[in-house]
């Protein structure tokens, strides 16, 4: 996202470019490269790398999730049944709904219609958002349950499940304790996904302004193409967050 | 230049000399054309000044802990200012010097005009990845005014979760900020190296230094990233108090050890790989030789990487990890060992038929293969997992990776900012001192850290601010050593900064070295090429070089 | 080993004289020597070889004498001799740093057991004879001991160099290392991995007695009470009895004889009953539920010290009958002082 400044000073050796490739030289074309798919090639090339490391880095969190589900596969499964299946599943829908969006945007871009591309931006902003809010009334029906781990952390719901009228079996103290590893990694792996997608929100919003004013839709479209990888990758991480999470040991009719 | 003098350097006259009118130096002016550039040349410029001022900072940390070190008794500072010290000299030492020291600073120079390209990928981001420096640089230096952390370098858990109430996360904050500094730099080599190469300069004719830089920008990118995340587990295992690395939490305080080597493993080679790339260089220059082994060495860069990956418990041999894991992890040690052998042999063959001159970076580049032939070996030693059993956490570890580190990498780091001064200032400095410098550094290494061996059998474990008395003498030793040491870092300082103001005009190509840096003006435009070079030759083509010379007109005047 | 053993003591002895080389004072000590002698040699040797090369070609083909390079690609001759000889000689020593690693970790079934519990900033060991030390340990000539330790706070290291043994102390789980002390003297134990403040203050001294010396000693430092003794009186204070009395109805599974064994749990898995087991089973039992017993076993995590559950330990693994059990039982539930023990059980 940083090639998308306007350049300044005139070029003094693009005749030999002109020649070889048919599309006009833009205004964001960036002096130190012979050409602009030299620019698009590089640029997207660099985001799949970000997200190479965005991998490595979610991937410790996966890591230690790994460990401990094996560890403490009861206490797992009886806190992931704690998590609302239906708010999981209509987020995920609205996740991938807000990918499609953006993939849309994309190919706006890429055939120059401006007001389709603004338009899908937004859907994919209003969509982003909706998940968002879904996620800020689980994390607060944690917060009343006393299932943030910290000082707070109550375990009477996973030792005396009956008095809370849930069909659970009900844990063995040092077992019921282990719960809160889950719910760290519950809130450490979504919570790190969310910031994620607050940061793309953020530059969605740029990025609409930006379309507004006409800067995608003559060519350039690298960052709109590059941010559409960076969103559909923390699409891809919430695959993996919604089973991994809440689908542990779940039973038709559970 | 006469065929029996014993240099190769060749400046033009120094009577008519001058730098040339416009460079990048003064393409622009003020403070804020610095501060807001996007030219990697200013941008390592910014990186050198910056990395220097944390290396004097870590070196005098480590001149404090030598200065305790002279007595066995802990009367110099109390026991929580010395466990201050050494936290603080490993981690401005490692995460504010060694690892961005060859890749931020030459790296940055270089690797564009190597390739003949203008300039790196993503400028904006190179700038950013200095300022993200800076950001953790400012953490870490706030960490130390507030305090100091005494986790060790390597925070390890639980004693840095919930037994210290020193600036642990300012710390780990700042840690985490360098580390995206890295992350981006290692990007941004990786997109350049593979989308901007000049017409005609394919993989198999860059400098190896590139190679090496390629290798190191893997690590870096990949690696970097677990780090991370484990410094935030830290981070939030000491604000909220979920225990993830908490035995009894139910969480296993192995576990942050694994996350924490993945990285800090590879992150060795990070430090290491870009160094053996100048060495590459320096060898090459001064035997007049290619390198022997061209495709050996650049495979064997990519090799360290590759291995570098699967070897992090070799730290965590005697920790409890299974008897089997151990031995896998012994064995793909010792698989790694073999690639840095070959390119020492590779470096050595070099020298055969060559016309070899001894300037200072060639005196530097010796002194790399002579330690770093010690220090790999002693690796060895720590690899063998029945030897390690007696020699790990002992003064034996901290001589291999000071061998390794410092008379291996800074050594390669002094050599390539000899080698490349010229290029980057357009001056030259004084050859005596320099020479002198360099053999000094070499001699107080030696006597800072081979004692440091003999402590680590006789079993004096590392970071201790007492010891027993009979290991005096030996770390008497090691202090003069290291004074001596100091006083062959300082005079770098003051001989090039001098040499700013004073130096002999340098010239394209003072070295009579091939690469297309030493074929563009001494400093470098800003834009690099003026035309966009067409690259028909190999690396270290000299034949070429000399065709080129013989061509060119010599100008009057 | 191939060398003769009179040069070795001759090299061996020197070197400890000038303060180069510490003592070999264990049977491992000499084997863990001869990788280093071995490893020095292959060091030796090589740089010695890059060193002839490099100062033989600089001084050969300097430039006064070589004024013109002659430009030479490669040779992949030169490169597989560097490639194998060098990954031959390091597998060797991979095989011989194993064999050695095994040796070291892996304690013969004869040993003598002794308990260390490492803390900031001190080591206690604990004899199960009930003699305590702190930042001491005292080991007769020519037994095998072996050292289970544990760390009550963060991880450390026991090390004895004139050992050549050492081992991470790790919060939590149990490690082990195992000796056997050749020669009479006083020798280092240091804390090897950063504790914290007092990490240099927590060294202390192994003392080797001859075996009819350290019989006297453990006479004569004896607290009283042995491990197992103490461990009795927590197994019955704690309640353990009630549930684990050994009679046929009892809610828990009968630990008489239970060390050692192979139990099947109700997750279906068997596991072999040792320290490390019942300790985590005492801490955590719902994931140690014997096959047939329900999940009832409550945690006693945070309410025993590391000392108390090693006292445990070396009860429970002592435990032949419940016929002491059923007594405690008794004494307990009627709330009457605890008769005096019959015959003090020595080590």
């Amino acid at each position: 996202m940083d090639n998308a400044i306007v350049a300044t000073h005139p070029h003094t050796h693009e005749t030999a470019i002109a020649a070889e490739h048919e599309h006009v030289v833009l205004p964001q074309h960036r002096h130190h490269f012979e050409t602009q798919e030299q620019q698009r090639e590089a640029a997207t090339f660099g985001m799949w790398l970000f997200l190479l490391t965005e991998i490595m880095f979610f991937g410790g969190l996966f890591f230690a999730y790994l460990l401990y589900r094996n560890w403490y596969h009861d206490a797992f499964v009886v806190s992931s049944n704690q998590l609302s299946i239906p708010l999981g599943a209509a987020n995920t829908a609205i996740l991938i709904t807000s990918g499609f969006f953006m993939a849309l945007g994309v190919w706006a871009a890429e055939v120059k219609k401006q007001g389709l591309l603004v338009l899908f931006l937004v859907l994919t902003t209003v969509f982003g958002v909706a998940f968002l809010g879904i996620k800020a009334v689980e994390y607060h029906e944690k917060w009343e349950k006393h299932h943030i781990p910290g000082a707070s952390f109550d375990v009477s719901q996973f030792t005396n499940p009956q008095a809370y009228g849930l069909h659970e079996k009900p844990l063995a103290p040092d077992m019921a304790q282990k719960t809160q590893i889950f719910f760290f990694l519950y809130f450490a792996m979504t919570g790190m996904h969310a910031f994620h997608m607050v940061l793309g929100i953020g530059l969605l919003f740029w990025l609409t302004w930006r379309a507004r004013r006409g800067e995608f839709s003559a060519g350039y479209v690298a960052p709109i193409e590059n941010f559409g990888l960076y969103w559909h990758f923390v699409d891809i991480v919430w695959l993996f967050l919604f089973p991994l999470l809440y689908l542990i040991n779940r039973h038709p009719g559970s | 230049m006469s065929a029996t003098s014993y240099t190769i350097v060749n400046l033009p006259d120094q009577r008519t000399a001058t730098l040339p009118k416009r460079s990048y130096l003064n393409n622009e002016d003020g403070l804020l054309s610095w501060l807001f550039t996007g030219d990697h040349k200013r941008i390592a410029i910014l990186y050198l000044i910056s990395i220097t001022f944390f290396f004097f900072i870590g070196g005098a940390f480590a001149g404090l802990i030598r200065l305790e070190l002279l007595t066995p008794q802990p009367d110099l500072v109390a026991s929580d200012t010395y466990n201050k010290f050494f936290s603080m000299h490993g981690i401005i030492m490692i995460f504010l010097f060694l690892v961005p020291s060859v890749p931020a600073t030459l790296g940055n120079f270089l690797i564009p005009i190597m390739i003949g390209a203008k300039d790196l990928a993503f400028p904006k981001v190179n700038l950013l990845s200095w300022y993200l420096y800076w950001i953790g640089g400012l953490f870490t230096l706030a960490a130390l005014v507030l305090g100091g952390v005494d986790t060790g370098w390597t925070f390890t858990t639980p004693l840095s979760t919930h037994y210290l109430n020193t600036h642990v996360v300012t710390a780990a904050t700042g840690v985490f900020i360098i580390g995206f500094s890295s992350i981006f730099t290692g990007l941004n080599f990786i997109v350049t190296i593979h989308r901007m190469r000049a017409p005609g300069m394919t993989w198999f004719r860059m400098p190896l230094f590139c190679w090496s830089n390629y290798a190191a920008s893997v690590l870096m990118v990949l690696g970097t990233p677990v780090l991370a995340i484990t410094l935030v587990l830290v981070a939030l295992e000491r604000l909220v108090g979920i225990g993830v690395f908490d035995p009894t939490k139910g969480g296993d305080p192995l576990l942050f050890q694994h996350l924490f080597w993945f990285y800090s493993h590879p992150a060795v080679y990070i430090m290491i790989l870009p160094g053996m790339g100048v060495i590459s260089e320096v060898i090459s220059t001064f035997s007049r030789k290619r390198v022997f082994g061209y495709t050996a060495v650049a495979f064997s860069s990519v090799a360290i990487a590759l291995f570098g990956f699967f070897v992090w418990a070799h730290h965590m041999f005697i920790m409890g990890v299974s008897n089997y894991s151990a031995l896998v992890f012994s064995l793909l040690t010792m698989l790694v060992a073999v690639p840095s052998a070959i390119k020492i042999f590779n470096w050595a063959f070099t020298l055969q038929k060559g016309s070899i001159t001894f300037e200072t970076p060639m005196l530097y580049a010796f002194g790399f293969l002579g330690l770093f032939t010690i220090g790999g070996m002693t690796g060895v030693f720590l690899g063998a997992l029945g030897m390690d059993i007696h020699l790990t956490e002992t003064y034996f570890i901290v001589a291999h990776f000071h061998f390794v580190m410092v008379g291996g990498m800074l050594m390669a780091f002094l050599a390539g900012i000899h080698f490349w001064w010229p290029k980057m200032t357009g001056r030259m400095y004084p050859e005596s001192l320099s020479k002198l410098a360099a053999v000094t550094t070499f001699i107080g290494f030696n006597l800072t850290f081979l004692p440091q061996f003999i402590l680590g059998y006789l079993g004096m474990p590392r970071r201790y601010h007492a010891y027993p008395p009979e290991f005096q003498v030996l770390n008497v030793l090691s202090t003069a050593g290291a004074t001596v040491l100091g006083v062959g870092y300082m005079l770098p300082l003051l001989y090039l900064a001098w040499s700013l103001k004073y130096g002999a005009i340098a010239g394209n190509n003072p070295w009579q070295a091939t690469g297309l840096e030493w074929q563009i003006q001494s400093p470098p435009l800003t834009e690099n090429f003026i035309e966009t070079p067409i690259v028909d030759h190999e690396a270290y083509d000299y034949e070429w070089l000399a065709h080129k010379t013989a061509q060119e007109v010599t100008t009057v005047g | 080993m191939h060398i003769s053993p009179v040069l070795w003591q001759f090299l061996v002895k020197w070197l400890n004289a000038s303060a180069l080389f510490p003592r070999e004072a264990s049977t491992i000590a000499p084997y863990a020597d001869a990788l280093y002698f071995f490893l020095l040699l292959i060091t030796v040797v090589g740089l010695t070889l890059v060193g002839v090369l490099i100062f033989g070609f600089s001084i050969r083909y300097r430039k006064e004498k070589h004024p013109v390079a002659i430009q030479v690609e490669g040779s992949t001759l030169l490169e597989a001799t560097w490639t194998i000889i060098p990954l031959a000689l390091f597998l060797i020593v991979f095989v011989w740093g194993a064999l050695l690693y095994f040796r070291i970790y892996n304690p013969p079934t004869n040993a003598m057991n002794i308990y260390v519990v490492g803390k900031q900033w001190m080591w206690k060991a604990e004899h199960p004879g009930g003699q305590h030390e702190i930042n001491a340990l005292h080991v007769p000539t020519g037994r095998p001991v072996q050292l289970t330790m544990i760390s009550q706070d963060v991880f450390h290291s026991f090390s004895i160099p004139d050992f050549r043994v050492k081992r991470e102390v790790i919060p939590g789980r149990y490690s082990t290392v195992w000796f056997q002390a050749t020669t009479p003297g006083t020798y280092h134990i240091f804390c090897t991995q950063y504790c914290g403040t007092n990490h240099s203050q927590m060294i202390g001294e192994v003392t080797v007695l001859t075996p009819s010396d350290y019989d006297k000693w453990t006479q004569e430092s004896t607290s009283g009470m042995s491990l197992a003794q103490n461990g009795e009186r927590l197994f019955a204070s704690m309640g353990c009895n009630s549930c684990h009395s050994g009679s046929a109805a009892a809610r828990g599974p009968n630990l008489a004889g239970v060390y050692g064994s192979k139990l099947q749990l109700t997750s279906g898995s068997q596991v072999l009953v040792n320290d490390a087991y019942l300790r985590d089973a005492i801490l955590n039992p719902s994931q140690h539920v014997t096959a047939g017993y329900a999940p009832i076993m409550p945690t006693y995590q945070g309410q025993i010290s590391e000392d108390g559950l090693i006292d445990l330990v070396e009860y429970i693994k002592s435990m032949q009958s419940n016929y002491r059990v059923q007594q405690t039982l008794t004494t307990s539930t009627s709330n009457q002082a605890a008769p005096t023990t019959p015959g003090v059980v020595k080590p």
